[in-house]
């Protein structure tokens, strides 16, 4: 006989379920009250400061939207490049995406001077700046993963997902283009302008949204008790691992181009051996933490199979990755631009100074509220709709499975789909 | 008889003309000239290219303990501090320079550059970010959200972002919390014909004037004189944007 997959809402009645739920809506709640505290007192109870523009707020809402993005690659993976393994796990995928972008926007939006203008900001465009540019992006890739959603949920439209999938895809390199031309498109500051920008944060989204993917995947999975095989955690453990190593080889890059040039060596030397804050997280955070520990997670043979430490690895690449958007968003705008060339500069507007910031409970509360947000419209989400299978049991996934293991792990489906 | 009243009619007929003419000249006249020296348009009249306004500043006559421009302009806008520099807004500031080889100190006055390929108008999302026809550029606080991101696109670190709620405006200058603004060139009294206030300020000084205002566009200007004559520079000219603020001593 051969075996199905379905798809089934999680059941959500758990204590362990609204527990997660609360503490997600407590953080909810404390991210409202700091995005409400900020614009009233005015931005200046946060560590931005008229030096450093962009603080925290954007380096989590920066990370969400590239995350947002790659959590999408599950369902390219499956609809682009006909992989069957990941065909279950596409719609949740979808999901994600839409989740961590929502979340990420709420972020920005509440971080802006005047979060009350949201209507200007869609009604008046200029169409010359990359950020009016980012509107669209952004709200087409919520429209056009939740049609890609619905011909994937939608039996009779099934034939669909994989023209809307293939758009996605496009769309989803694109908006990351875009994220990432934020920065690089900055003439002025000698720590962006540099076209390289667009390709590293395409592939730092390939890493962060499938961990962000994993650790969803895997909890969910464990919480509910559906039986995940190891053909499912092993691929994606293998896929991070590509993913992180993609990562430290942009980011190399964009350093040795960057080393190369006499102007950029003090900026590269604030960065990368400045002894201060950026620094250390570079090479503990990114680096290491972020990257040589999860490579070795993801890639030898004594961490096969576990989805414990593929959660692990998954929760390191977030870390480094978050620590990675600090030193670009904050490291970046901290070394002074360098206005007058040959010159030691200095006023009471900090001129030639390193700018100064210390992040706020306010900004910091902001950005864990729009993380915990992403995180609830899953959660919500697969308890409403079917975008999780019972069983992503080795044989159900993957046709080539070896026999041996398959009795076993049928009679489990079965049951799970009985009870279902 | 009869020729002599005809010599009186043509006498008076010419008087008659001459002060007519004499009389129109008087009432047309200041306000022709006027309007040439100083360039005032009425409120109702749309701002044309035909100027360009902009700055020459010689970082030679500005002296290192001297901060006139700067509480002018502190005074005219309306710019409150409290007692926050990293988050209060200055719309000029002095900045001293110090050559890395010889020593060499120079003082010189930084504000918006008002550049002619602004990078803030090219990022501003909205388009409150603008320039006016006559180069002035400016932020509409009708419509900017306060994204900031045309502050990390100036070159000049000229634009501050408001952080906390701002009384006492002047009514020619509004300001709200959580928008950006800059330098606007006292654009409340070009319009006026008037000089903005730093340059205005700066000219009353003994070692200035420092800050010379003027119309680009118009060769027989001062500013053009002198930049047709003397050296000058913009600042980062490498980006060729083409601000509106060109300093000599540097």
């Amino acid at each position: 006989m051969k075996e199905m997959l379905h798809y089934r809402e999680i059941p959500g009645k758990s204590a362990g379920y609204y527990a997660v739920l609360a503490i997600l809506g407590v953080l909810i709640a404390l991210g409202l009250g700091a995005a409400y505290y900020m614009e009233h007192q005015g931005h200046h109870v946060t560590g931005m400061n008229n030096q450093i523009v962009w603080g925290m707020p954007h380096v989590f809402a920066v990370f969400l939207i590239v995350a947002a993005s790659g959590a999408l690659n599950v369902a390219s993976i499956s609809s682009v490049f006909n992989k069957k393994l990941y065909k279950p796990l596409a719609p949740l995928s979808g999901l994600v995406a839409i989740a961590l972008l929502v979340g990420g926007l709420c972020i920005l939006v509440l971080d802006l001077g005047r979060p009350d203008r949201l209507i200007v900001a869609m009604t008046y465009y200029n169409f010359k700046s990359i950020f009016a540019w980012n509107i669209f992006l952004y709200t087409g890739f919520i429209a056009i993963v939740a049609v890609y959603l619905w011909m994937m949920l939608e039996r009779r439209f099934n034939k669909f997902s994989k023209p809307v999938g293939f758009f996605a895809f496009i769309w989803r390199l694109i908006l990351t283009t875009g994220t990432g031309s934020i920065f690089g498109f900055l003439v002025a500051r000698q720590a962006y302008d540099a076209a390289i920008l667009a390709p590293v944060f395409i592939v730092m989204s390939f890493s962060f949204g499938l961990a962000v993917f994993n650790i969803l995947l895997i909890g969910i999975y464990s919480g509910t008790r559906r039986p995940l095989g190891d053909a499912v955690v092993e691929r994606l453990r293998k896929l991070q691992g590509v993913f992180i190593a993609a990562v430290l080889f942009f980011v190399t890059i964009f350093h040795l181009t960057s080393l190369y040039a006499t102007e950029r060596h003090g900026v590269m030397k604030f960065i990368l051996d400045g002894g201060n804050v950026y620094t250390g997280l570079f090479w503990l955070g990114f680096v290491l933490i972020g990257s040589i520990i999860p490579l070795v997670f993801c890639l030898l043979n004594g961490f096969k199979n576990s989805a414990r430490w593929l959660v692990t690895a998954s929760v390191t690449v977030i870390a480094g990755g978050m620590a990675q958007m600090y030193v670009i968003i904050i490291g970046g705008q901290a070394y002074p631009l360098d206005m007058f060339p040959g010159y030691e500069v200095s006023s009471s507007f900090f001129d030639g100074d390193i700018g100064s910031y210390t992040p706020s409970i306010y900004e910091v509360g902001l950005g864990a509220g729009g993380f915990a947000f992403a995180i609830a419209i899953v959660l919500a989400g697969v308890k409403i709709l079917r975008f999780l299978p019972l069983s992503l049991a080795n044989s159900l996934v993957d046709p080539h499975y070896h026999s041996e293991e398959r009795s076993e792990e049928n009679e489990t489906a079965a049951g799970e789909q009985a009870r279902a | 008889m009869s020729e002599q009243k005809n010599q009186i009619d043509e006498y008076r007929r010419s008087f008659l003309g001459k002060g007519a003419a004499l009389a129109g000249l008087a009432t047309l006249a200041p306000g022709v000239i006027l309007h040439t020296v100083a360039r005032a348009k009425p409120a109702d009249e749309a701002i044309t290219g035909k100027v360009r306004w902009g700055f020459l500043i010689d970082a030679n006559k500005c002296a290192e303990n001297c901060d006139a421009c700067v509480r002018a302009c502190d005074e005219e806008n309306g710019i409150t501090k409290f007692g926050r520099p990293e988050t209060d807004a200055q719309w000029i500031r002095k900045v001293t320079l110090r050559n890395k080889q010889t020593n060499h100190t120079i003082n010189l006055p930084m504000m918006c550059q008002h550049c002619a390929h602004p990078p803030c108008v090219d990022v501003c999302p909205t388009g409150a970010s603008f320039k006016r026809a006559d180069g002035i550029v400016l932020v509409d606080k009708h419509i900017c959200i306060g994204c900031r991101y045309c502050m990390m696109a100036c070159p000049y670190k000229a634009r501050s972002f408001i952080h906390e709620t701002v009384t006492d405006q002047n009514p020619d200058v509004p300001r709200g919390k959580g928008t950006v603004e800059s330098c606007t060139l006292c654009v409340h009294r070009v319009d006026r014909g008037e000089t903005p206030a730093c340059a205005e300020a700066c000219a009353k000084t003994v070692e200035g004037p420092a800050i010379l205002f003027g119309d680009l566009n118009d060769p027989n200007s001062e500013i053009s004189k002198r930049l047709a004559s003397e050296p000058s520079t913009a600042v980062r000219a490498d980006f060729r944007l083409d601000p509106g603020v060109r300093y000599q001593g540097i």
